[in-house]
């Protein structure tokens, strides 16, 4: 357990993330076919590994070279909405958090906050829209809190993670008002949003690499 | 799944190696995903870009050619394709002119293509102009959902300003006239089946015998409504009387499209449409040109669309003018 998460542990992150979209690649499908057109789940596998080859080939010295790359690679391999949503989301993280190869659990929430930015001026989601931003706005304001009331590193993001989950979950009974699950209108109740689903799994990842 | 496929990550690359081998007057770049007209069109003149996610074809590589576009960007199956994708078919096609993006209303397809006018704005190049295609009557209530789908207007409308553009009108005036265009096309879809997406492997959703959707899009994602299964007469109904309460469509001269999902038969094409044209003369529509066929499909998707679009003069001059394409072919 560590104070701050370096370049290597960013890549863990990206790792782990990576890991859990293969592993749930049909689960998030499976998701989308419900609600959507049935690509999430492929889209995101395709892309993860697509960026872990891109950093493989040229490791990053700083954080913004490292997500740039991993933006920059989302945005041209992912396609459909999730490309744009998580490029943009990681080329702002990067913009945020700037020439360093270390971040402390403010920082990273700062950075973090940036990405949802990102997402929100792309996408134009609201809370309660049923999409990502769902699951990571809670995610985010849980981390604020915890960053502020002096949590450490670890309990900042396993805090991020329990508030991911708890808005992935909250998304189950809405209707959808962005993206392709709106048209179903009343329709789209009753299922999981797989972009919410998902960046649950990202947290899920950031926990993992913090507490280990 | 039973598919003529070598593997489901292959379909898009190897269905491109196809469109090559057959198309002389096409070139394909394999990398890139990008279908050109192998002959570029003459300086000065507006290029026209569209693209989408594979699964609607002919759209969008059929209609590359003389008359309509100069180069599509091919997505993954029912996957928009990327911002370096549109920028580099961009800057390929044009001709000093600008470049015209035809974008179909879906949220990925919106972001990918504004990510690319930002790519090239950033680099600015090169003019280039958006039009979002959304005439699909099926979505109402837009200020919930993501705004009405582009579907079906999107072959009329690349035709009818491919064919301006070969005239050597300014971007400004394909701006105008595709936005007119929009505003005069209405379309609604259905569904007897869902379609089996080559990487899922499955039906995207199930459909019991005795029931249809309707109000679907082109990515075999259900539709706005379940009913229970109708003859031919009663579907077309429930097709051309939401475009119909749409948009007024008067005394004017019109160009209707029965398009196909894909997985109907030539032979129930016709006989909608036989059903379609009696409804529409019924309500004093008057029909001046049509086009049967499947155009924009939805893979395997059994079922049809409708789309009916209020034309004048200037409109169906520019339907009629040449036409060469793998899919749209004739004047020429």
């Amino acid at each position: 357990m560590s104070t701050t998460l370096t370049l290597d542990g960013f890549v863990r992150w990206l790792e782990s993330f990576r890991a859990r979209i293969d592993e749930q690649t049909a689960y998030l499908t499976e998701l989308d076919s419900a609600i959507g057109d049935a690509d999430h789940g492929s889209n995101m596998a395709r892309g993860m590994a697509a960026v872990m080859t891109k950093v493989g080939e040229s490791p990053a010295a700083t954080a913004d070279e490292l997500f740039k790359t991993v933006g920059m690679t989302l945005v041209t391999s992912v396609g459909g909405a999730s490309g744009p949503l998580y490029g943009t989301f990681f080329l702002r993280v990067g913009m945020a958090a700037g020439p360093v190869s270390e971040c402390d659990a403010a920082a990273l929430a700062a950075a973090l906050r940036a990405g949802l930015e990102g997402v929100v001026a792309r996408g134009k989601a609201e809370a309660g829209d049923k999409t990502m931003f769902d699951a990571l706005s809670p995610a985010l304001d849980a981390m604020d809190a915890a960053v502020a009331a002096g949590a450490s590193l670890e309990e900042a993001t396993a805090a991020a993670r329990d508030a991911a989950a708890t808005g992935r979950d909250a998304t189950e009974p809405l209707v959808a008002r962005k993206g392709r699950a709106s048209y179903l209108g009343e329709r789209s109740a009753g299922h999981l949003d797989p972009g919410a689903t998902s960046t649950a799994l990202l947290f899920e990842a950031l926990a993992e690499v913090t507490a280990a | 799944m039973k598919k003529l496929i070598n593997a489901p990550e292959a379909v898009l690359a190897d269905a491109l190696k196809g469109i090559e081998a057959a198309h002389a007057d096409l070139r394909v770049d394999h990398a890139g995903r990008v279908i050109y007209r192998a002959t570029p069109k003459d300086q000065g003149t507006v290029a026209l870009v569209s693209g989408g996610g594979s699964g609607h074809e002919p759209l969008h590589g059929g209609f590359v050619g003389f008359g309509m576009l100069d180069a599509a960007c091919a997505g993954e199956v029912f996957t928009s394709p990327t911002p370096d994708q549109m920028q580099a078919a961009t800057k390929e096609v044009d001709r000093g002119a600008g470049v015209l993006h035809i974008v179909k209303n879906y949220t990925g397809d919106v972001m990918n293509f504004e990510m690319a006018a930002e790519l090239a704005a950033m680099e600015a190049s090169v003019d280039v102009k958006t039009i979002v295609v959304n005439d699909d009557v099926a979505v109402q209530d837009s200020l919930y959902t993501a705004g009405r789908r582009g579907v079906g207007l999107t072959v009329l409308l690349e035709k009818i300003v491919g064919a301006a553009a070969e005239q050597g009108r300014s971007l400004d005036d394909l701006v105008a006239l595709s936005e007119k265009v929009n505003g005069e096309g209405r379309s609604m879809g259905m569904a007897l089946t869902s379609c089996t997406v080559p990487a899922a492997g499955k039906p995207t959703f199930d459909l019991p015998d005795d029931q249809m959707e309707i109000g679907v899009g082109i990515h075999g994602e259900p539709g706005r409504h379940r009913v229970p299964l109708a003859d031919a007469h009663h579907i077309a109904e429930q097709l051309v009387e939401p475009i119909l309460a749409d948009l007024d469509f008067g005394s004017s001269p019109t160009i209707v499209m029965l398009n196909g999902m894909g997985g109907t038969p030539l032979i129930e094409l016709y006989l909608m449409y036989g059903e379609v044209a009696a409804i529409l003369q019924k309500h004093g529509v008057t029909i001046a040109r049509n086009l049967v066929g499947n155009y924009i499909t939805s893979l395997d998707m059994a079922g049809c669309s409708v789309t009916v679009l209020r034309a004048d003069d200037e409109l169906l001059s520019l339907w009629d003018a040449p036409v060469e394409t793998a899919g749209l072919r004739w004047g020429r």
